[in-house]
């Protein structure tokens, strides 16, 4: 194993700001990371087992423990489990003969829940090894179960064609696109991006940058920071190298444009790193993709080759003195790096723990140089901008909010997948689009957004300064127990949170007790007083933007649909507290009882 | 360069990019801390040192002072975050100060009693928390630990400056890690500079605790706040 | 699941000498404090003796109702300040301070028992099936090819879960950290109380230890 271990490092040149890939490549060839490995990297890397094991055992999707042969991971998230989740979870674990958690006895599978990955529009689904299936059934999740104990790959199920993974049929075979608008900025066809470039070459980087200024197009990730503004800091920013690095780490739940994005538009989104390298001076690109897209890597990877075929990439870019590459940097599972400080702390092979700011990446970023990180929607929006001009940008949307931005919407609509909204655009006018049925709440932004109420916020506007969306949209009807909802939310942010810093970690843990507390019963007024004190706590004291929103579940929920918690709360009668479980307290005496004494017997 | 901010109400002169617990504690004023070491990278994780900067909360660890930052340590709301912070602490691990070796001379303990913590307002937790005892000469009660990251990224080992403590897993499951080997390494002042460092009772060096009487400890000679303003007015 | 009442007599209920009525009347004058014990050592109800001379200053204003210098399971009257030691740890611990929320318009945790677990919460890392295999199986001091008796009868009480903090089963107003805490730190905030002060233990007498 060690010289195998060796053959690994000597790829990556021991260079342990690349461990995820490393530890990839070990994981591939031996369905885990096995002890003796770690060993040898350990050497290898002079690092101590013990912080090898940080970074493993940081992220969602590496193993340290053999894990099963065909890793299965189901997505359990709202949508899901809106879906038919539960009966999905039921025919896999019959089929596996293994409960969740777990591996079968013979080895061959391991069952793992997961948060979402990027199918909302398609749930229920669920990722086998390097595929996706979706929209399940329980009889479609045993026959995929079924085929691989026949010993057919997860592929050849996924890919019966045989689509080359090099190829958009493959990608196509394994997700659905579901765009449903044409808009004026993203999706566009036949777009001779060398033309682009070369007219973009044309200009002055600094001329780059004013275009996106006064185009005033901010980025879409969800802060919303002026992208103009963040590539001068950019470019005035000193340091040897200067990184671009593109967030693919499409993370937040409900959402998936940039999946489609990157599967329709790859080279609107390559065009735009370009331009960014450009203007504000970087030799090195980074595509950070989500293990939940593996799928596109092969496909991304060609698209990247045929840049570099076609003279945009490499050195000496359309024969100026120009030279940009660009890698795919693959995650390993863990939301949190969604934020741009631990996708950078990812990058570097290490735990994905946000940083403390300053200094920001634009500042000091990747391996401490300056970097900019967008999102694929930002990206790809910038090629356009380039193409059409700032003015014609910045006369769509609002004033404060120009452009267009893509929705992925799911949940309770007709036809959930992806929409091109301009900016200003109200959440009634949305709904209908999207054929919402019944609609009572709306998620806008994920759990770290903000739920909102049809009937009172059906006139808010999307902008940056109201309903400021990151790009998910879930809708939930009046047959939806939010509760249930604010709970699946919660949970996510606790296994989510990195721990890192003591409100996020702990907190984060008594607000879903809370949560739980209400459904249960067991909750009086007091309780959800202390679940907005604490949720301000939280909100304010943590380190990064996922404390900083973690609450925001209970939050709005409580500040839009007060009845539905109002309805559970119970009067205290007497001195116990509603909250002291007294069931529970008496019960283990008798519990402990009975199986000593059952013990005596046998 | 010189400039000017106010803490409290209070106009302060100092150097432009000072870090602003610092700041606070050389002109007197006194900011909790727990992660915080003066003159090493800032750890910025318990959060404790929050303060309002031009009116939002920020750990006053992480800002580096500017001209005009208006700061405000000794407002109620945010007085009772920092304290709420400490609260978190002794309801998530199991923090027994009776049966502690730190007892006295312990960061946590003295910051709990300095902001008047009674008791947790947080549902106590009681977690499971397996201790390891494998090293020759130092004892990790992962009970007590605060994931503050000093060990993690102070103590190296002297001759490859690879890590000697870790963290496993994230979030809630996170614990705290021994390399034993190394730690066997570690020369007898490394140790008992790692037991310093600890801001709690998780690093122990095995056969050291309960050395002074009660009433004569470490806090109770000198108590923490006046321990910070003294160390940082020299 | 809550256990049946059973016929049992309180001690304050048993014949006793009537008390002179000029006492009596001056007594119910005063503010009523009690002090029971939980789960704990009986070392806060130690330090509540601890209030030494300051104590007799008090009696002034206050009559000591239940306490150990009375050792009575329940109050007979309404108390003004019930002081609590140890946390809960079996359905009596439950009854008792249920009773005293009941009977007490202030109650507070004295110590860290009451306050947090304390001690005892330590079995709270491991489960009760693990305890009692522990105490009366696998107990070193069992009589060698004795039959193990696990407890378990209507008579005596049963063993909560965990052992809880009793603002964790009732509301508790004030809390008095400490294992045990000084006698002045009680006798502060009796005298905060009595005096109609603000409670405020001071830095100096805030302790967990």
């Amino acid at each position: 194993m060690h010289t195998e271990v060796q053959t690994i490092l000597e790829q990556y040149h021991s260079d342990k700001t690349r461990l995820i890939d490393i530890l990839w490549d070990v994981q591939q060839k031996y369905g885990f990371i096995p002890g003796e490995a770690i060993m040898a990297l350990s050497e290898g890397l002079n690092m101590s087992c013990n912080d090898i094991h940080e970074t493993i055992s940081f992220y969602h999707f590496f193993h340290a423990r053999p894990s099963g042969k065909h890793k299965i991971y189901l997505a359990d998230s709202v949508i899901a489990r809106m879906n038919g989740y539960d009966e999905i979870r039921e025919a896999l674990e019959q089929a596996c003969g293994c409960t969740f958690g777990a591996v079968d006895e013979s080895g061959t599978f391991g069952l793992y829940d997961t948060n979402c990955i990027g199918l909302s529009d398609q749930e229920p689904a669920m990722m086998v090894d390097e595929v996706v299936f979706t929209n399940l059934t329980p009889k479609k999740a045993s026959d995929v179960i079924a085929q691989l104990k026949q010993g057919r790959d997860a592929n050849q199920i996924a890919n019966p064609d045989g689509n080359g993974r090099r190829d958009v049929a493959y990608v196509d075979t394994l997700v659905k696109g579901n765009i449903h608008n044409q808009g004026p900025v993203f999706f566009k066809a036949d777009r001779d991006f060398k033309a682009l470039l070369e007219k973009c070459l044309e200009m002055l980087p600094d001329e780059v940058i004013e275009t996106l200024t006064v185009s005033s197009i901010r980025g879409r990730g969800g802060a919303g920071f002026p992208t103009g503004l963040k590539w001068r800091l950019g470019r005035e920013a000193e340091g040897d190298e200067k990184y671009v690095i593109c967030n693919a780490d499409e993370g937040e739940p409900g959402t998936f444009k940039d999946r489609v994005l990157l599967t329709r538009s790859p080279g609107d989104v390559l065009l735009g790193m370009i331009i960014a390298a450009y203007a504000i001076g970087s030799h090195n690109g980074i595509i950070y993709l989500r293990t939940e897209y593996r799928y596109l890597k092969e496909y991304l990877e060609q698209q990247i080759q045929g840049f570099y075929d076609q003279g945009l990439l490499g050195e000496q870019i359309l024969g100026k003195a120009f030279d940009f590459d660009i890698r795919i940097q693959m995650g390993a599972g863990a939301y949190v790096c969604g934020d741009e400080t631990a996708l950078i702390e990812s990058c570097e092979g290490k735990r994905g723990t946000p940083r403390v700011k300053p200094p920001y990446p634009i500042q000091q970023g990747y391996l401490g140089m300056p970097t900019c990180v967008n999102n694929v929607e930002t990206f790809a929006a910038v090629s356009r901008i380039i193409e059409e001009g700032a003015e014609w940008f910045r006369t769509m949307g609002t004033n404060h909010s120009s452009g267009t931005r893509l929705l992925s919407v799911s949940g309770d609509c007709q036809h959930p997948g992806i929409y091109e909204i301009e900016w200003g655009i109200s959440l009634n006018e949305v709904l209908q689009m999207v054929g919402a049925r019944n609609p009572m709440a709306a998620q806008v932004s994920g759990p770290s957004g903000e739920c909102v109420s049809v009937e009172k916020d059906g006139e808010r506007v999307f902008c940056y300064s109201d309903l400021s969306c990151n790009g998910s949209l879930m809708v939930f009807n009046e047959s939806r127990d939010l509760l249930d909802i604010v709970k699946n939310f919660m949970r996510f942010f606790v296994d989510e949170s990195c721990g890192i810093c003591v409100p996020c970690r702990a907190g984060n843990i008594d607000l879903l007790r809370k949560i739980e507390r209400v459904i249960a019963g067991r909750a009086c007024q007091q309780d959800l007083d202390e679940g907005v004190r604490w949720g301000k706590l939280v909100r304010n004291t943590s380190r990064c933007g996922l404390g900083a929103a973690s609450p925001k579940p209970i939050l709005t929920t409580l500040e839009k649909f007060p009845e539905i918690y109002q309805h559970k709360l119970v009067q205290p009668h007497g001195a116990l507290l509603p909250a002291f479980d007294m069931d529970a307290a008496l019960q283990g005496h008798e519990l402990a009882y009975k199986a000593l004494v059952q013990e005596e017997m046998e | 360069m010189s400039i000017r901010i106010t803490i409290d109400g209070n106009e302060i002169i100092t150097q432009d990019g000072a870090t602003l617990v610092d700041v606070a504690a050389e002109n007197g004023i006194y900011i909790p801390t727990l992660c915080h070491l003066k003159g090493k990278p800032c750890l910025g994780t318990c959060r404790i040192c929050s303060v309002r900067v031009n009116g939002n909360v920020m750990a006053a660890c992480t800002v580096p002072v500017s001209d005009g930052l208006e700061v405000e340590v000794d407002e109620p709301e945010v007085s009772d975050m920092r304290k709420a912070l400490v609260e978190f602490l002794f309801v998530e691990g199991n923090h027994n100060c009776p049966s502690c070796e730190k007892s006295g001379r312990c960061d946590l303990q003295a910051l709990g009693c300095e902001l008047g913590m009674m008791v947790s307002r947080f549902p106590y937790r009681f977690p499971v928390r397996i201790r390891d005892h494998a090293a020759k000469r130092i004892w990790l009660e992962r009970d007590r630990c605060i994931f503050c990251q000093r060990c993690v990224q102070f103590i190296r080992d002297r001759e490859t400056s690879r890590k000697i403590f870790s963290i496993k897993d994230r979030g809630t499951h996170a614990s705290i890690e021994i390399d034993i080997e190394l730690a066997d390494k570690m020369p007898p002042e490394q140790i008992r500079e790692a037991a310093e460092l600890c801001p709690v009772g998780c690093i122990i060096e095995k056969g050291v605790g309960y050395n002074d009487p009660i009433g004569r400890r470490k806090y109770e000679i000198k108590s923490i706040r006046e321990r910070a303003l003294e160390r940082k007015r020299k | 699941m809550r256990r049946p009442v059973k016929n049992e007599t309180a001690s304050h209920e048993l014949p006793a000498t009537p008390l002179d009525p000029s006492v009596r009347a001056e007594r119910d004058k005063k503010i009523q404090v009690a002090m029971i014990a939980l789960c704990g050592c009986w070392g806060c109800t130690l330090s509540f003796l601890d209030m030494d001379e300051n104590l007799l200053r008090l009696l002034e204003k206050v009559s000591i109702t239940r306490s150990s210098l009375t050792d009575i399971k329940r109050i007979p009257h309404h108390c003004a300040i019930g002081f609590v030691e140890g946390g809960i740890a079996n359905d009596e611990n439950i009854e008792t301070l249920e009773h005293f929320r009941e009977n007490c318009d202030i109650l507070i945790s004295v110590g860290a028992c009451a306050v947090w677990g304390g001690v005892p919460a330590m079995r709270n890392v491991v489960n009760l099936e693990e305890c009692f295999r522990e105490a009366y199986v696998d107990s070193p001091t069992a009589v060698p090819g004795s039959k193990p008796v696990i407890p378990y009868h209507p008579d005596i009480p049963r063993i909560t879960t965990k052992v809880y903090p009793c603002h964790e089963v009732v509301k508790m107003d004030y809390f008095i950290p400490g294992c045990p805490p000084d006698g002045a730190a009680i006798f502060k905030v009796l005298d905060d109380l009595v005096n109609g002060r603000d409670v405020n233990l001071p830095t100096s007498m805030n302790r967990y230890d």
